[in-house]
C-alpha cells in the first residue's frame, strides 16, 4: 500500500464516485470524513445529506421534507 | 421438508414431480411451496441446527427435488415478467453497445418503479405494531443480506468482479464486523426485544416474501442465471436509497430505539453508493465482456422490481385487511409494481 491512488468516476445524471479519499470539505469549511471505501458525491445539490448523494437526484419531484 | 431432513438424514427421497406441483396454483405465493425452496436453498448457507447430515446439502435427491422446484418458480417468475405493466425496453433502441444499453435501460426502469407502497406507509401510517411486522417479514432476507450476490463472485470476471467485490465489501462493513449490514438489522431487532435467530420469520414469512428472497437464490446458485443475478441486483439497490429515506423517517416518527434508525440511515447513502457500482461497475461491465447476458440482466432486474412489488403488495394488504377486518382484504391498495392483485391466490396453508 506504498502508493495510493484516489479516483472520481463520474455518474451521468447521478453524483461522482470518490475512492481513496480522506475527507470532502464543504464550502463552508466544513470536513465530511470518508468512511467507506467508496462515496457518492451529490452533484444535483438536492440531496438531504450533503455532501453526499442519497438518490434524490432521481426524484423528479421536489421534495418536502416532513 | 425440515421434519423429513431431521427424522431421517440418511435417507432424503425425491418427491415425484407432478404429484410435488400437484396443488401449487400459483407458486409466487405460495407459502409451502416458497419454503420448501427456501429450506432447500438454506442448506448452502447455514444450514440448519437440527439436520445433522453434513452430506444433506449435496444430496441428490434433494438436487432433483431443488430443480424441480426451481423450473415451477422460474416459469412463474419468467410469466410474471412478460405480464410485467410496462414491458421491458428493447434493448436496441437504447443505445450502440450493449453496456450503454443495459446501463439505459436499468436507470429507466428503476426511475419509474415509484414511490414504494410499503415505504410509504411505514413513512407516515404504520403503527409501531405495524413496523415491527415489516421488521419481523424483512428479517428473512435482512439477517442474510448480501450473502446470494457472494455466490456470482466467482462466476463472473475482470471489471465486473471487480465491482461486485467492492459493493460486498461494503454490505460486510467494510472491514469492520460491527458495520456489517446482516449485524445492524440483528442489532436494530435487538432494540425492539425481538429475536435474531432465522427461524421465526421464516415460519411466519409471507409466501411472496419467501419468493422475493427464494428469487436471489435462483438467480444466484444457477451459473446460467448470473446475468439476472446481477440485474436483479441493480434494480434492488437502485430502487432502496429512496424507501430507506421514508422508513428512516417512519422509525423517527415513532420514536424506535437508534439501532432501527441506524440500519435505514446507513442504506441510504450506501445504497446510493451501490446503485451506481451495480448499474455502472457491475451490469455495464459484465455485458461488456458477454453481450449474450444483456437480455438476461434485464429480466433480472424486472424479476426483482416485479416480486419484489408482489411481496410489497401482499404487506399492504395484510396491515389493511387487519385494520379494516370488516372488509374484504382484497380491494386496492396501491401498487407498487402494477400486479394485477385479483389474480393472486391466498397463501396456502
Ligand atoms: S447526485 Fe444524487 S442526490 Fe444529488
Amino acid at each position: 500500500m506504498s502508493t495510493r491512488r484516489v479516483t472520481v468516476t463520474e455518474c451521468p445524471g447521478g453524483p461522482l464516485l470518490i475512492r481513496g479519499a480522506d475527507e470532502v470539505v464543504g464550502i463552508d469549511g466544513t470536513v465530511a470524513p470518508v468512511e467507506r471505501a467508496v462515496v457518492a458525491l451529490c452533484r444535483c445539490g438536492r440531496s438531504d445529506r450533503l455532501p453526499w448523494c442519497d438518490d434524490s437526484h432521481r426524484d423528479r419531484r421536489r421534495r418536502k421534507k416532513p | 421438508m425440515v421434519h423429513t431432513l431431521r427424522a431421517r438424514p440418511h435417507a432424503p427421497h425425491a418427491v415425484p414431480e407432478p404429484r410435488a406441483m400437484g396443488d401449487v396454483t400459483y407458486p409466487l405465493t405460495d407459502r409451502d411451496f416458497q419454503l420448501a425452496l427456501w429450506v432447500l436453498y438454506e442448506l448452502h448457507y447455514r444450514g440448519f441446527d437440527d439436520v445433522e447430515d453434513p452430506d444433506a446439502e449435496w444430496d441428490p435427491l434433494l438436487m432433483v427435488s431443488r430443480a424441480a422446484l426451481e423450473r415451477t418458480f422460474e416459469h412463474a417468475v419468467r410469466e410474471l415478467v412478460r405480464e410485467a405493466p410496462e414491458d421491458a425496453p428493447t434493448l436496441t433502441d437504447l443505445g450502440d453497445t450493449p453496456a450503454e444499453q443495459v446501463t439505459a435501460a436499468l436507470v429507466r426502469m428503476t426511475a419509474r418503479s415509484g414511490p414504494s407502497g410499503v415505504a410509504q406507509f411505514l413513512h407516515r401510517r404504520a403503527t409501531r405494531e405495524e413496523f415491527c411486522s415489516y421488521l419481523a417479514e424483512r428479517a428473512v432476507y435482512h439477517l442474510r443480506e448480501s450473502d446470494p450476490q457472494s455466490f456470482v463472485l466467482p462466476r463472473i470476471g475482470g471489471a465486473a468482479k471487480v465491482a461486485l467485490a467492492e459493493l460486498q465489501y461494503d454490505e460486510y462493513g467494510g472491514g469492520r464486523p460491527d458495520r456489517l449490514h446482516q449485524t445492524l438489522f440483528a442489532r436494530a431487532l435487538t432494540s425492539l426485544d425481538m429475536p435474531t435467530d432465522l427461524a421465526p420469520y421464516v415460519a411466519a414469512a409471507e409466501g411472496a416474501t419467501l419468493a422475493s428472497v427464494n428469487l436471489m437464490s435462483l438467480f444466484a446458485l444457477n451459473r446460467r442465471l448470473r446475468g439476472a443475478a446481477m440485474g436483479h441486483l441493480a434494480a434492488f439497490e437502485a430502487t432502496s436509497s429512496l424507501p430507506c429515506e421514508r422508513i428512516l423517517r417512519g422509525a423517527r416518527r415513532l420514536g424506535l430505539p437508534a439501532a432501527v434508525e441506524d440500519y435505514y440511515d446507513e442504506h441510504v447513502e450506501a445504497d446510493a453508493v451501490h446503485e451506481q457500482l451495480a448499474i455502472r461497475g457491475i451490469c455495464a461491465a459484465l455485458v461488456e465482456d458477454e453481450p449474450a447476458l444483456a437480455e438476461d440482466v434485464v429480466l433480472g432486474a424486472t424479476a426483482c422490481l416485479a416480486v419484489d412489488g408482489l411481496a410489497g403488495e401482499v404487506l399492504l394488504d395484510g396491515w389493511n385487511a387487519r385494520r379494516h377486518p370488516a372488509h374484504d382484504a382484497g380491494h386496492d391498495v396501491g401498487h407498487d409494481a402494477g400486479h394485477d392483485a385479483g389474480r393472486r391466490t391466498p397463501a396456502a396453508g
